[in-house]
């Protein structure tokens, strides 16, 4: 077990973190956020070690879960957790100011990563990081203007994933992708709930 | 306790707690993420879930007007950040559906004939 609640941060994950630390003080310091998919809760982590005044970690798998809130435990962190899919999540009103994930974008469920999106982009008020393939990069702009509402779309950087091979499906031992890191604003004007 | 409420996790809202076994924890108090918070809750709901969790301190009305208080902003601050639901449930109003809360953490989980 003790090996397991190590803090793993792939090389966009860290990329996300310095993004976060360097420039969007504004977006989390002082701030209620949450990390969709937080698997070992690395981001959530992040953003109340850079002050956000409270994080909500959300994923579907409890063995991740109880890795994630023992390592918050370990930092000293007062975190919340919630067992839930993402799809599944019901909120009510605008309690959520930043969303921070790194959604899955595997090819196995195709536009997984985009469905965490949508969510995300009706539970923030304020803006959602989050990390999706380079290659998707049109299609992403494009969801988030027009299906998801968003105000604006930027990549902040592309960076490069190591995938390490973690499911049976994935058919090569480490696979190296493109990735962008973007940085969406949700238009003001929705009602937030879900 | 704040997942039900600070968070607003709903199905059916809002959901009722029932608590097994609550923990309290000093967490420092900041007035104006206070303000900012009292802005976005359903007061009634969350009154509620402070009484499932055995905190009955919370008037039954509030208006922002009671934010200059201190002894008001202390409660609020209590039960919206010390008080944490660690053993129990939430429980849909609607349809009595019980989410169980272990470690502190709700599992929101659907079973397949209720996504």
């Amino acid at each position: 077990m003790s090996q397991n609640r190590v803090l793993t941060v792939n090389s966009a994950a860290q990329t996300l973190l310095d993004t976060l630390a360097e420039n969007s003080f504004d977006d989390v310091s002082n701030k209620v956020v949450a990390d969709f998919g937080c698997g070992c809760g690395t981001l959530g982590i992040a953003a109340a070690l850079l002050s956000a005044e409270h994080v909500l970690s959300i994923d579907i798998d409890p063995e991740s879960l109880e890795i994630a809130s023992l390592n918050a435990e370990e930092l000293e962190l007062d975190m919340d957790f919630i067992q839930s899919n993402i799809m599944d999540l019901r909120w009510r009103g605008p309690i959520v100011d930043t969303v921070i994930m790194n959604p899955p974008f595997g090819t196995r469920k195709k536009g997984a990563d985009l469905e965490f999106l949508s969510v995300a982009m009706k539970v923030a008020s304020q803006a959602v990081y989050s990390l999706h393939k380079t290659s998707t990069r049109d299609h992403v702009k494009r969801a988030a203007l027009r299906d998801f509402n968003a105000r604006s779309a930027e990549v902040i950087c592309e960076l490069r994933y190591d995938v390490p091979k973690m499911y049976k499906f994935h058919k090569k031992k480490e696979v190296d992708i493109a990735v962008d890191l973007w940085r969406f604003v949700p238009a003001s004007n929705q009602s937030r709930g879900i | 306790m704040l997942s039900s409420n600070i968070k607003g996790v709903v199905n059916g809202f809002p959901l009722r707690i029932e608590a097994e076994k609550v923990v309290e924890k000093n967490v420092e108090m900041n007035g104006d993420f206070l303000k900012k918070m009292f802005e976005k809750i359903e007061w009634k709901a969350f009154v509620e879930a402070s009484r499932g969790m055995g905190y009955t301190e919370l008037p039954e009305e509030a208006d922002a007007s009671m934010l200059d208080s201190d002894e008001f902003l202390s409660r609020f601050h209590h039960a919206l950040l010390e008080l944490h639901l660690e053993e129990g449930a939430l429980v849909c109003p609607e349809t009595g559906r019980r989410f169980p809360v272990k470690k502190g953490i709700p599992n929101m989980l659907l079973h397949e004939d209720e996504v």
